[in-house]
């Protein structure tokens, strides 16, 4: 079966390396995952105020176009883009009388219907793969690999739009479980990252990531995985900086999911673009020998 | 105690009338402020408020007391919408949404919180898109 997949701005810029591994594990596991044809921006962080419906119309547009081409679900890999998307969703589902006056503003699309489900790729690889089918694929245990996962906020909040529960997700903990890692658990990984102050208020973002990451290295974490391309700058490329006002302390690597999973299953390294990492991500690997077997 | 908050926005060229801020608030967010029992769950949670001058149950209060100099603190621009305090409020109020109202009185004036210009070069390289696009939506009218 073919799978829509929306990809939005970072996953095309910044975040090559998360679409790269993603469509790698999709290919290993049979399924065929395709871009969505004329995808636009979904405006990032939905719109908080009731009387602005406007900021909803970029997200449904892009559901339009996934229900225009007759499918019935879309695949995201960032989570912004899953919480923008799915919260437009629900608004228009909840009140049809906000879907009639974006309906009619926009001219060129069709009427939006209400039959598309915006699914995260994590969501996708839980409920329709299954990790216990992950697991059984794995050739590279991540054996001795100690790992804090780290969820942000939009995987989780609103609880409308959550894939898991708000307070004590358990996703990322089960699907490194699946990969044979060792999980560090760590009150903070539903704590928000700095998100976009990490453009103008760096040291506050630093300060985030120091925070976050430094609980988990006092309770013996190696890395720390996640989705969010984000979350993956503030972590990785703050938590660096923050070497600078921390004597001492030192950046674990910061890895998505989707890494993981592509190099536990054997796949090529290339697939993962650890390049573009601002701490080196395969210096553990290669020392817990995950990467020589 | 009147706490003395850091902001330059003019509040008397927003022209709100007296009395008028929580009803603007809840014209924009939807949501009843008077709700609020001041238990303080909003704070406790929240992983900014080391570097805010109101917390956030005491932006509600002052909501509430017509003060307007709320417009003025850090604290309504510290908010990246994470939602955790929404998600805990015994009494489901969505504290974020009261945030975006605050900042949306001011932003809907024309006043910008953010100047594109200060933007340097590397950052635009480095940094990724989408933190661009949420910063924009968050800070500029």
């Amino acid at each position: 079966m073919k799978l829509s997949y929306y990809p939005g701005c970072t996953l095309k810029t910044s975040a090559k390396n998360l679409e790269k591994s993603a469509f790698a594990i999709m290919e290993k596991l049979g399924h065929e995952m395709v871009e969505m044809e004329d995808w636009t921006c979904c405006g990032v962080v939905s719109s908080l105020t009731d009387d602005d419906l406007m900021h909803h119309l970029a997200p449904l547009r892009n559901l339009i176009h996934v229900e225009d081409a007759g499918d019935e679900q879309v695949i995201t890999l960032c989570d912004m883009c899953y919480n923008t998307l799915k919260q437009t969703n629900l608004r228009v589902k909840e009140k049809p009388d906000d879907l009639e006056t974006l309906n009619l503003f926009m001219d060129r699309e069709n009427d939006y219907k209400g039959t598309v489900k915006v699914v995260h790729f994590l969501e996708f690889l839980r409920d329709e793969v299954g990790f216990d089918v992950l697991k059984k694929m794995v050739k590279n245990p991540l054996k001795g690999v100690k790992i804090m996962p780290y969820y942000g906020c939009m995987l989780l909040r609103p609880r409308e739009v959550a894939i898991d529960d708000a307070e004590e997700p358990t996703i990322l903990k089960d699907l490194l479980n699946a990969l044979g890692a060792e999980v560090i658990d760590n009150p903070f990984k539903i704590e928000c990252c700095g998100s976009y102050h990490t453009i103008q208020q760096k040291e506050l973002v630093m300060n985030r990531a120091y925070r976050i990451t430094n609980f988990a290295i006092e309770r013996g974490s190696d890395a720390i995985v996640l989705s969010c391309p984000l979350c993956r700058f503030n972590l990785d490329v703050r938590g660096k900086e923050a070497e600078k006002i921390y004597k001492s302390y030192k950046q674990v690597p910061v890895y998505y999911y989707t890494q993981l999973i592509a190099v536990a299953l054997g796949l090529d390294p290339e697939y993962c673009g650890f390049d573009d990492h601002a701490v080196d991500p395969t210096l553990l690997l290669k020392k817990k020998g995950v990467f020589e077997k | 105690m009147t706490k003395k908050l850091e902001g330059n926005v003019d509040i008397e060229a927003l022209k709100l009338k007296k009395g008028d801020l929580v009803k603007e608030v809840e014209e924009l967010c939807g949501e009843n402020l008077f709700g609020c029992y001041q238990c303080g769950t909003c704070s406790a949670g929240c992983p900014f408020i080391e570097d805010m001058d109101l917390s956030p149950d005491e932006v509600i209060r002052y909501i509430i007391l017509d003060r307007k100099e709320v417009l003025n603190s850090k604290t309504i621009w510290l908010c990246a919408s994470c939602f955790t305090c929404a998600e805990r409020c015994p009494r489901d109020i969505n504290i974020t949404k009261i945030m975006e109202a605050l900042r949306q009185i001011i932003l809907r004036k024309k006043i910008d919180r953010t100047d594109l210009t200060e933007i340097t070069k590397d950052e635009k390289e480095t940094i990724p898109q989408l933190a661009f696009v949420s910063l924009f939506r968050k800070n500029i009218g």
